[in-house]
């Protein structure tokens, strides 16, 4: 025992790198040119394709969101007819979903950092990185076929035996769909591998960045659920095109086991979006209150946790589908149990605050709106998960306010929070600051505007999904529509800022928030292996009472092969660290 | 409890369904409300507080308190608990229809309701009931799923393809609430909606036997057959086309159909079109489905409707 202890502890010959302010070449000034990025095996540029994609999906998911809000200014028609309406809701969720939300945070930001806080030069499998960006690209393909050929109007959830009779393009959008669950596992094998076999040395379980463990906890949900999403989606279109009946009674199937089967995936999926966010919440949090994470195990912990209990309560999208009735209380007793490590990562992230140095710059603005919004989220999540509300409030635009809540509030503003976190690291250029939190005020007042009436007016009865409505919701609505319109505003105002700030002349320093972040002591925009050195760790990330410059160092002896000199003062430190 | 809240929901017309759900639902959004307002201000407070000063603001290093989290943990956990009990019992009650309850069959179909009487009585898109007696709808769909919402009753089941669900309320006085169907079915899902009109038990029985038990003329049957299957939710009988072709002027009329052809509307060609929907699309409907009702229709009903159709002239 004693021996394999001795073995456990390395002797490593470190010195400081201190990144530069103006560095020769970065990832953008090597292999340029339209070519060289097609075929990166690059982890940034791969990130950033995908940022790209993903932007372009928002404006096109948003642009039917503005659509759908416009058409509900008027109890009846206002201006365009009953398919085109369902259409385009069915377009709205599927491509807001499967094209925005679960690529967004680890395909688009992940893979920019993902590797950047192991200190490693790339994912573990480079090339099988981009093929996932490749694959991501052909589903939507495959989306796009099915929009210029009869669309789809199934909704996002493809119900049958709705979706078997359907007209619509049923079959491209669910192969599509299928392709795309690929891209999804296998960004998920890359990143669980990435983070077992590339941690820079030093950086042990415990000291992992808590966006690394929530991209492993989310991971590990793809890798799980997807192919479920796959073997539904692929069933589905085998009864369509074959005539098997397995979930149309009129063939001889059942209904409500496809709903079993899609929730099995799409459940989790809830998960697949939100956790990324909350690793995001917890390194911005951190930087701009200098301080430690509160509860440091018990955030990450409750990332896996929420990982695993989230398969476990699908059925709570079936109260009223006629599923059985052990099953409708199993299932509503364990969705309370997952609301629970949910509440303590809300509890640790307010306690990190507490006699910290808060700076609200933008990324921090948006991690106060999403601690107050994706409290509403969970708070209402409780109540559509008590039986006999959720019965009442089932179908009703109550359980859109809250997926908005939830997705939007949570999901999408973290993004916008690591996004301008990342920013000035991922292109080098800042954006300005005052524009920067006109926008997030815009969001915020927009969002509430838009969600806040539609608890009420679900509440009191208001389907989701419904073309025309009763009069007596009128209100509720033009309330709702105007506030999508600020929104929409303030989304366009993000994108001519950050827009502009690529061609400015400004350049962003290496580390402007005073980040203990490794992916931070990196030139801004880093070199295109990342660091020209190997990263050493001996502080966790959080270790804000710790000199900076003891985040700095580096193996002294290069072994990587690309310039070991380093900047700056060069420090001899010897120093002991665990075996990575 | 929770009467803060109670602006978010309509009037309850049925307590013995409703009346736990209001209160769960009352309870979880004064917690909630407490609790969001307790963590806002614990978010103003720190961020006015611990102010940034300066950048080389030094901060103090607290990892984490075990007695904290324990306590954040458990307290939730009695909560939810609470909250899972009560809503528990509630839905045990929206389960059990007492076993004295009236009968009603209900047939969803794209895009209406039927209900059905056990005088034989059917009435399309409005069900009669008597007030102060629970009423147990037992409920199946002819095509996609649908689901029967009464806000005013807090129920709602999904009424599903070849297989049986029920769902039932007690009103406890006259009047009339809205019924819609929440779960999503195409074209028509939105105005897929119908009324329950509460009689007094009195007013109900002289309403019911009113009603007969679907007899009169062929020509009357017929049209109560068109009302009863929602076939004018698709084919109008004005002259004016919506999912399918109008009734109005169809028999003897000759149509183009999709694949070039010709045909003149005769009995065997409704007759198909009603069991074989498919067989003969007239042009411009090619991107329509009907479903069959093939096994729904007797030859008799048949006969009825296309005496219907022939008046419609």
């Amino acid at each position: 025992m004693a021996d394999a202890e001795v073995s456990n502890v390395k002797t490593l010959q470190v010195k400081r790198f201190k990144p530069s302010e103006n560095p020769k070449s970065t990832f953008f000034s090597e292999e340029k040119g339209l070519w060289a990025w097609m075929t990166t095996v690059d982890h940034k540029k791969i990130g950033l394709m995908y940022l790209g994609s993903v932007a372009l999906f928002f404006l096109l998911g948003g642009a039917l969101a503005l659509l759908l809000r416009t058409e509900l200014l008027t109890p009846a028609k206002t201006f365009i007819e009953a398919d085109t309406y369902n259409q385009f809701f069915t377009l709205h969720g599927a491509i807001m979903v499967f094209f925005v939300l679960i690529p967004s945070i680890p395909a688009a930001l992940g893979n920019f950092v993902l590797p950047m806080q192991l200190g490693a030069k790339d994912v573990a499998f480079p090339r099988l990185n981009l093929a996932s960006f490749y694959i991501y690209v052909v589903g939507a393909i495959f989306t796009f076929i099915a929009l210029a050929n009869n669309g789809l109007d199934t909704g996002w959830t493809f119900y049958t035996p709705y979706s078997t009779g359907s007209t619509s393009s049923v079959v491209w959008v669910t192969l599509g769909v299928f392709i795309l669950g690929f891209s999804s596992i296998l960004t998920g094998t890359n990143f669980i591998t990435t983070v077992h076999k590339l941690r820079a040395p030093g950086i042990t379980w415990g000291k992992l960045p808590l966006n690394i463990w929530a991209l492993y906890a989310t991971s590990i949900i793809q890798v799980l659920a997807t192919p479920v999403l796959a073997i539904t989606v692929l069933l589905l279109t085998m009864e369509r095109t074959l005539g098997i009946g397995i979930f149309d009674p009129a063939l001889g199937g059942d209904p409500v086991l496809f709903q079993h089967f899609f929730w099995f995936y799409s459940h989790p999926a809830v998960y697949i979006m939100i956790v990324p966010g909350f690793g995001i919440i917890s390194e911005v949090i951190t930087a701009f209150s200098k301080k430690h994470i509160f509860g440091y195990w018990a955030i990450a912990l409750s990332s896996l946790a929420i990982a695993f209990i989230g398969f476990l309560v699908w059925g709570h999208h079936m109260f009223t589908s006629g599923q059985s009735a052990v099953a409708t209380t199993i299932f509503s007793f364990l969705t309370f149990l997952v609301g629970i490590p949910t509440g303590i990562k809300i509890l640790n992230w307010v306690a990190t605050l507490y006699k910290g140095s808060i700076e609200m710059k933008t990324p921090m603005l948006y991690v106060f709106m999403f601690l107050f919004l994706f409290s509403i989220g969970g708070f209402t999540g409780i109540m559509l998960g008590s039986l006999s509300a959720d019965i009442h409030l089932h179908d009703t635009y109550y359980v859109v306010a809250h997926f908005h809540y939830v997705m939007m509030g949570g999901t999408l503003i973290a993004l916008l929070a690591g996004l301008h976190y990342w920013w000035p690291k991922m292109t080098g250029k800042m954006y300005n600051e005052t524009q920067g939190k006109i926008a997030a005020f815009l969001i915020f007042v927009g969002f509430n505007m838009t969600f806040l009436p539609q608890f009420i007016m679900g509440s009191q009865g208001m389907p989701r999904r419904y073309y025309n409505y009763i009069d007596q919701f009128t209100p509720f609505h033009q309330t709702s529509t105007i506030g999508s319109y600020v929104l929409g505003v303030g989304f366009l105002l993000i994108a001519y800022y950050l827009f502009r700030s690529i061609f400015s002349d400004e350049r962003a320093p290496s580390n402007p928030w005073n980040s203990r972040g490794l992916e931070w002591q990196s030139t801004s925009p880093p070199d295109l292996h990342n660091f020209d050195h190997t990263p050493v760790v001996i502080h966790g990330p959080y270790d804000y009472h710790k000199p900076m410059e003891e985040f700095q160092l580096g193996l002294a002896a290069s072994h990587n092969g690309h310039g070991g000199h380093g900047h700056g003062e060069s420090v001899e430190v010897t120093t002991e660290t665990e075996k990575a | 409890m929770g009467g803060l809240f109670d602006f978010m929901l309509p009037e309850l017309e049925s307590p013995m369904t409703g009346a736990s759900t209001d209160a769960v639902m009352g309870f979880i959004h004064l917690v909630s409300f407490i609790l969001l307002i307790g963590i806002t201000i614990a978010l103003i407070y720190f961020a006015i507080k611990y102010k940034r000063k300066s950048e080389d603001d030094e901060t103090p290093l607290i990892t984490h308190n075990n007695t904290l989290e324990i306590t954040w943990s458990v307290i939730p956990l009695i909560l939810v608990f609470i909250v899972f009990g009560w809503g528990y019992k509630g839905w045990l009650t929206l389960q059990s229809p007492p076993d004295d309850a009236y009968e009603i069959h209900v047939s969803a179909f794209k895009w209406g309701w039927t209900f059905g009487y056990d005088t034989g009585a059917q009435v399309s898109n409005e069900v009669h009931v008597p007030a102060g007696r629970p009423v147990k709808l037992v409920m199946q769909s002819e095509d996609v799923i649908h689901s029967f919402y009464v806000p005013d009753y807090r129920i709602k089941q999904d009424v599903l393809p070849s297989r049986y669900t029920s769902v039932w309320f007690q009103a406890e006085e006259p009047g009339e609430s809205q019924v819609f169907c929440t779960e999503y079915c195409g074209t028509s899902h939105s105005d897929m909606l119908a009324k329950v009109i509460v009689h007094e038990p009195e007013d109900f029985k002289i309403w019911l036997a009113k009603q007969g038990s679907g007899g009169g003329t062929p020509i009357e049957r017929g049209e109560n057959l068109v009302g009863i299957h929602g076939c004018t939710s698709c084919h109008s009988i004005d002259g004016s086309d919506k999912i399918g072709p109008t009734l109005k002027g169809l028999f003897g009329k000759e149509e183009q159909l999709a694949d070039g052809a010709t045909i003149t509307v005769d009995e065997n060609y409704i007759r198909e079109s009603i069991l074989e929907p498919k067989a003969k699309i007239v042009a411009g409907f090619e991107n329509q489905v009907m479903t069959s009702f093939e096994g729904r229709v007797s030859d008799e009903e048949i006969s009825d409707i296309i005496e219907y159709i022939k008046t419609l002239e």
